[in-house]
């Protein structure tokens, strides 16, 4: 399936998806408010923006100095080239501890790489423990937002999932009920776990320590209530200096949510006394990515979701019809560069409007980035095949001021008469809307007799 | 000043009298206005179908058509910016004999012929369509994104000059109406959904006529207005700033 056909299932339930529409509007809102408040903010992307950029120019040795702290600090880093090695290096390291429950806060890296399903297959029990990932685990579901991972889940149906899953009783819909029966469920996972698995927010080189931000304070527990403690990052994740933390901290959370800053922003810095903290690098396609000059600013993303939130197609067609780990305008530019085949249908599943772009806290160009996909694309002999053989004649009508007129021409006398000889574009267009009434004259006719 | 009037393929076809209000507007304001008959379209359909290939050959043809003139003015910001961001990737060079001289038709009476009064009426409620080429590429007003920047718009300072204009606020004033070009077609369902909503809060702001930058978005916005009976009526910005709409 593609993603028009995929977004219409959600469009057809239109008060869902304007609810849905609604909610992340509402986010945006809050951004917008958060953001008018930092006179700087401009400033503050441009800064963001250089940073990321010189940190991919020098990635190469950045991550060798971040390797080499933090050994000093007495971490364990490991290189994943690609998912299935980074998932053989997880399971490796607990199954040395032979740790059968592991806790896990949210990561999109694994779930770009299948971790649970992985872990799930050789015995182990992963739990989930951001909500919104927790509830979406529940329903055997993929997260439809990355910062909200159940934000297509009304109240409601979540009520239902903990009903079925948690024996919570069958009218209990209230938000802070729902809340609590999930966090006291999860309490009793937190403590019952052998390890802890968190993603990673910034990877900072000069000090050896990794930062993760979170709004639950479920990484910090899982990371600190178990004796072992593994983090899993993209070669992306890395930052040069300690320094330059705060310019992304101040950017990450007012773009996410409009807070202006995570509730927990954890530092850390070297294993605890008497555990073991890995850390497990994953290129997974990045260094690829990163040899593409038009794509690799997508590289710079901090997973703020901020595209996704003012996206008007994410907001009505829902996450789950991009049908790719990471959803959205960042998704749509992510996801073809590693299999530009299943995903070839993302990059117009875009009006172009610009807004992702310039909400982005690091300035990734990606309306830009998707226009130059669809070109990419088409090279590649992919999309629309009847498509790219009616632009070709486009072009050449369009080029010869002759063709050009007599098509003109041709088009205002097929639209005043029968509708079935029209092509089936104009036939798409007609079940929704009406055409505008066909002038008597062209422009061009009229200008000549202005003229006189 | 010689303007060379760049018509887009769609206007010329169904909107003449948008192009001929840019027409009398641009003469208006003492402008020397020429339409070269050779002209065609920028070639931002088949740019954004992902055919740049067949996009040069229509920007090649626009560029030997327009290279002439000292300033190209246009009655829409999407084949503009088109022009502007597209033309140096798509045919490179050749482009600079146009980029820096091609303007949108509102930024052109403010920031060329700096226009500060007009000669038109309205005494209808109005409602900015801010078509998102306009906004956010070309920069002809702050886009709601970017708070933190001065305000300013160069489609609303203009209607302001119309005498009785009286403007309404939309809850989203810069959303995406959902036209897209082909997106309108290849993804039908999500692009009528955007104008759906568009059309919704043009009314719950008691609007009676919607203006733009560009007849493409108010293309799709006026043929699903029209097969809704919702009764709006739709006009392109020349129009107003250059008639009597009573």
């Amino acid at each position: 399936m593609k993603h028009p056909e995929a977004a219409a299932g959600f469009v057809a339930d239109s008060a869902k998806s304007s609810w849905h529409d609604q909610a992340l509007w509402g986010v945006r809102t809050k951004r917008d408010a958060a953001v008018s408040a930092i006179p700087e903010w401009e400033e503050l992307r441009e800064q963001g923006a250089r940073i990321k950029a010189w940190s991919l120019a020098h990635l190469d040795d950045l991550l060798v100095q971040f390797e080499a702290q933090c050994q000093q600090n007495g971490i364990v880093v490991h290189w994943a080239a690609d998912g299935p090695e980074h998932n053989r290096i997880v399971h490796g390291i607990l199954a040395k501890h032979r740790v059968k429950k592991l806790v896990k806060s949210k990561s999109m890296l694994t779930e770009e790489c299948g971790l649970n399903e992985h872990l799930e297959a050789q015995g182990m029990e992963v739990i989930d423990t951001d909500l919104g990932e927790r509830i979406v685990q529940l329903r055997h579901e993929p997260p439809s937002h990355i910062v909200l991972p159940a934000i297509h889940l009304q109240k409601e149906e979540i009520a239902e999932t903990f009903h079925k899953t948690m024996g919570t009783p069958a009218d209990m819909t209230d938000e802070t009920e729902l809340t609590r029966a999930a966090r006291k469920d999860l309490r009793e996972r937190f403590l019952q776990a052998e390890a802890g698995v968190t993603g990673v927010n910034f990877a900072v080189a000069d000090k050896g320590i990794v930062v993760v931000c979170t709004n639950e304070g479920n990484a910090d527990l899982g990371a600190g209530l178990p004796r072992l403690h593994i983090a899993c990052m993209g070669i992306e994740k890395i930052i040069p200096k300690f320094d330059h933390l705060s310019v992304f901290t101040r950017l990450l959370a007012r773009s996410a949510t409009g807070q202006p800053i995570t509730v927990y922003t954890s530092h850390f810095h070297k294993p605890k006394p008497g555990g073991e903290m890995h850390v497990v690098i994953v290129d997974n396609g990045r260094s690829a990515l990163l040899g593409r000059k038009d794509f690799r600013r997508s590289l710079g993303c901090i997973r703020c979701g901020a595209c996704m939130n003012t996206c008007p197609i994410y907001r009505r067609s829902g996450g789950h019809s991009y049908m790719a780990t990471v959803p959205g305008p960042i998704g749509s530019t992510l996801a073809p560069s590693k299999d530009p085949k299943t995903h070839d249908s993302l990059p117009f599943a875009s009006t172009l409007c610009g807004s992702c772009t310039d909400v982005c806290p690091v300035k990734i160009d990606l309306h830009q980035q998707l226009l130059a996909w669809r070109g990419e694309l088409v090279k590649m002999g992919y999309g629309d095949r009847k498509k790219i053989r009616s632009m070709k004649l486009a072009g050449k009508v369009l080029s010869s001021p002759t063709l050009y007129k007599l098509a003109g021409i041709g088009a205002r006398i097929a639209l005043r008469g029968p509708r079935f000889v029209l092509p089936s574009e104009a036939k798409k267009w007609l079940t929704n809307r009406d055409l505008p009434p066909v002038p008597a004259e062209s422009f061009r006719a009229r200008y000549r007799r202005h003229q006189k | 000043m010689r303007v060379g009037l760049f018509i887009p393929c769609y206007v010329d076809q169904f909107f003449p009298s948008a192009g001929m209000a840019t027409v009398e507007l641009l003469e208006n304001h003492g402008c020397d206005v020429a339409f070269p008959e050779a002209q065609t379209c920028c070639g931002q359909p088949m740019a954004n179908a992902g055919c740049s290939g067949d996009a040069a050959a229509a920007a090649r043809h626009f560029v030997d058509t327009f290279s002439g003139y000292d300033y190209v003015v246009s009655p829409s910001g999407s084949c503009v910016a088109m022009v502007k961001h597209q033309y140096p990737k798509i045919v490179g060079n050749a482009a600079s004999s146009v980029v820096s001289k091609t303007y949108e038709i509102c930024e052109f009476l403010l920031d060329v012929v700096k226009v500060t009064q007009l000669q038109a009426s309205c005494s209808k409620l109005v409602a900015i369509q801010m078509a998102c080429h306009g906004t956010r590429e070309l920069r002809l007003a702050t886009g709601s994104e970017r708070p933190a920047l001065p305000t300013f718009s160069k489609p609303r300072q203009l209607l302001e000059m119309v005498d009785g204009m009286q403007l309404v606020e939309l809850q989203r004033p810069d959303e995406c109406c959902g036209f897209g070009g082909l997106f309108s077609i290849d993804e039908v369902d999500v692009s009528c959904a955007m104008g759906d909503d568009k059309l919704s809060d043009f009314q719950q702001a008691r609007a009676e006529l919607v203006v733009s930058t560009d007849m493409s978005c108010l293309m799709h916005l006026g043929g699903l207005s029209s097969r809704q009976d919702r009764g709006l009526k739709f006009a392109h910005i020349a129009e107003v700033l250059n008639g009597d709409w009573a």
